[in-house]
């Protein structure tokens, strides 16, 4: 999911009869299933999670652009570049409504980039890892997207209108984006023998990232049991996790690739399959800034910043010359 | 332009002018897709990789055209990907690297100033098919000019620095904008025939475009009036290479593999 341990600032999550009536009357919105909007009373730590959050899942759609783009200029016929610039076009269209989102809870987008540029605000752990050849990008959009999904499908039913909103219009497009991925994985898995060896690579190095995608265990997580108080979290980290395992397992199976675990097997029991735990202390140093590219991603944001500052302030500029010139046309008139 | 005549499907003249139209577009979309994720604000992103998308679909449609002429039985990816630098044949403005953000943007201005009134002049060509790729071409087009024109004018008429960037980015252009209006023996061969305008026809739409544009936009004209030339007939600038390498990568180094 491109939210990873979103904290709150909850101790305990209390109930009903616990909380004066102003939350009480939320809360119990909430559990019947509406929507809060943007002008309407809510916690003080509601409306800090959200930000978060969703300035975390912005984050991850901008940075996100970087590993794919790296190969929009490499891609190998006309028509896979045209499908890979739609796709990492699309990425940027998802951050821009997400900071539309966040800015209705009173932050905005320059706030934003500034948490991320100074590394206070986090984006996922994924978009850490490099994308070494053609075959990434197929496995970031059957992998990483299909990750994403899983967490992102949930998320349009969330208390939260114009994050939930935000996610219908993201969902339609990330399972286009899901599917070119899987398109471009079956070529190559059905391609030479040095296409398939490119396809079984990516999925070996790809395949534990995109498991750590949806965080560690959080079943004893107080923020993950706020959140779905809240219900700006639906499902716990190893619901989701044991969902995309499911569902990508007969997948790599039909492209004829091996899921790199050897503790991987079908649990008839339990209906679905058991599988070995991602190494957590990888997570952990990428998330704390170990990762292969993680200096690479934020120097790249930042200079697209920094060298962009001329051509915002001519903008502003100009806007402000045209008020001007506006206004003393108009006493002129006068 | 003549009336409209029946022309053969392999025409030689119709397939070199199919790819000026497509390599101008393939090399203009892949340099505007350099800033996918490093553009200086997130709209513009998202404009630039759609303006480069645009050309991008409308390279295929000129290499398809090419290769439909050509009859040789090539596709529009063999076009682009198999070709060295002596078989390209766009004009050295579109291939010249992004330098700032300014400068991409004149560098698209000056391209789609001049892009704009040859796709409507090419909706009556006397083939059918050039007709039909220049009406579809032409809707994305008008938006990419007005959009290139109104950011030309702001950042021009904006502070001090985005003026100066601006002029530098003029001065750098200015010298590769002449080869558009230039003709060699197959221009006259297209004009006669009535598939494509004389260059020099679309002269005056362009220096008026420009002219007042530049004036809106507080910018100087250089007066230089010398003409970088060569791109038409497959002499590049060094620049070219660097990025056929890049762009044909896999193409070359997996021969015969489907994508």
């Amino acid at each position: 999911m491109y939210a990873q341990m979103v904290k709150t600032d909850t101790k305990r999550v209390r109930s009903l009869d616990e909380m004066e009536p102003q939350e009480r009357a939320f809360q119990e919105r909430i559990d019947a299933g509406q929507k809060i909007e943007p002008k309407e009373w809510m916690p003080e730590d509601y409306r800090k999670t959200l930000i978060r959050q969703i300035s975390q899942h912005a984050h991850s759609e901008i940075v996100g652009q970087l590993p794919e783009g790296n190969w929009i200029s490499r891609a190998p016929t006309l028509e896979r570049k045209a499908i890979l610039l739609a796709k990492v076009q699309d990425e940027a269209g998802h951050g821009l409504y997400l900071y539309c989102a966040a800015e209705t809870l009173g932050i905005s987008r320059d706030q934003m980039y500034e948490q991320l540029h100074s590394g206070k605000a986090k984006y996922s752990s994924i978009f850490n890892y490099p994308t070494l050849s053609w075959a990434d990008i197929g496995a970031i959009g059957w992998l990483v997207d299909g990750a994403a999904i899983m967490n992102q499908v949930p998320l349009q039913r969330c208390s939260y209108g114009p994050y939930a909103r935000a996610m219908v219009r993201i969902c339609k497009e990330e399972s286009f984006h899901q599917r070119q991925g899987f398109d471009i994985m079956t070529v190559l898995a059905k391609g030479t023998p040095e296409q398939k060896a490119m396809a079984q690579d990516a999925l070996d190095r790809w395949w534990w990232p995109s498991l750590m995608m949806f965080g560690p265990s959080d079943d004893a997580s107080v923020h993950s049991a706020q959140s779905m108080a809240w219900k700006i979290k639906q499902n716990s980290n190893d619901e989701l996790r044991q969902k995309f395992v499911d569902q990508t397992v007969p997948q790599a199976k039909y492209l004829g690739l091996t899921v790199p675990d050897p503790a991987l097997k079908w649990n008839e029991e339990k209906g679905g399959h058991d599988f070995g735990e991602p190494d957590w202390n990888e997570f952990f140093a990428v998330i704390a800034g170990e990762g292969p590219c993680n200096r690479e991603r934020l120097e790249a944001r930042r200079k697209a910043w920094n060298d962009g500052a001329w051509f915002r302030d001519g903008l502003t500029a100009h806007a402000e010359k045209q008020a001007a010139r506006r206004q003393a046309s108009r006493i002129a008139a006068e | 332009m003549g009336a409209p005549a029946s022309s053969p499907a392999v025409s030689a003249a119709v397939a070199e002018f199919a790819l000026r139209m497509g390599d101008n577009c393939l090399i203009l979309g892949h340099r505007n897709s350099e800033w996918c994720g490093h553009s200086p604000a997130l709209e513009e992103d998202i404009a630039l990789a759609n303006t480069a998308l645009d050309l991008i679909g409308q390279t295929q449609l000129w290499l398809g055209l090419a290769c439909e002429a050509e009859g040789k039985g090539r596709t529009p990816d063999n076009l682009a990907f198999l070709r060295d630098v002596s078989g390209y044949r766009n004009l050295l403005l579109v291939e010249q690297p992004n330098g700032d953000f300014g400068r991409t943007l004149m560098r698209q201005y000056l391209f789609d100033a001049w892009h704009l009134p040859l796709l409507k002049a090419l909706m009556g060509s006397a083939d059918r098919r050039i007709a039909e790729i220049a009406e579809k071409a032409s809707k994305e087009v008008a938006y990419h000019l007005e959009r290139s024109a109104d950011l030309v004018v702001r950042l021009g008429d904006g502070t001090a620095e985005s003026h100066a960037r601006m002029q530098a980015a003029l001065d750098f252009l200015w010298p590769y904008t002449g080869e558009m209006f230039l003709a060699d023996a197959l221009d006259e061969e297209l004009a006669a025939t009535g598939l494509a305008p004389e260059p020099a026809s679309l002269k005056p739409a362009w220096q008026e475009h420009v002219g007042r544009t530049l004036a809106d936009a507080t910018l100087k004209v250089p007066e230089k009036s010398f003409a970088q030339k060569g791109g038409r007939r497959g002499v590049h600038s060094e620049h070219l290479g660097y990025i056929l390498a890049e762009m044909q990568f896999l193409q070359r180094a997996y021969p015969g593999a489907s994508w």
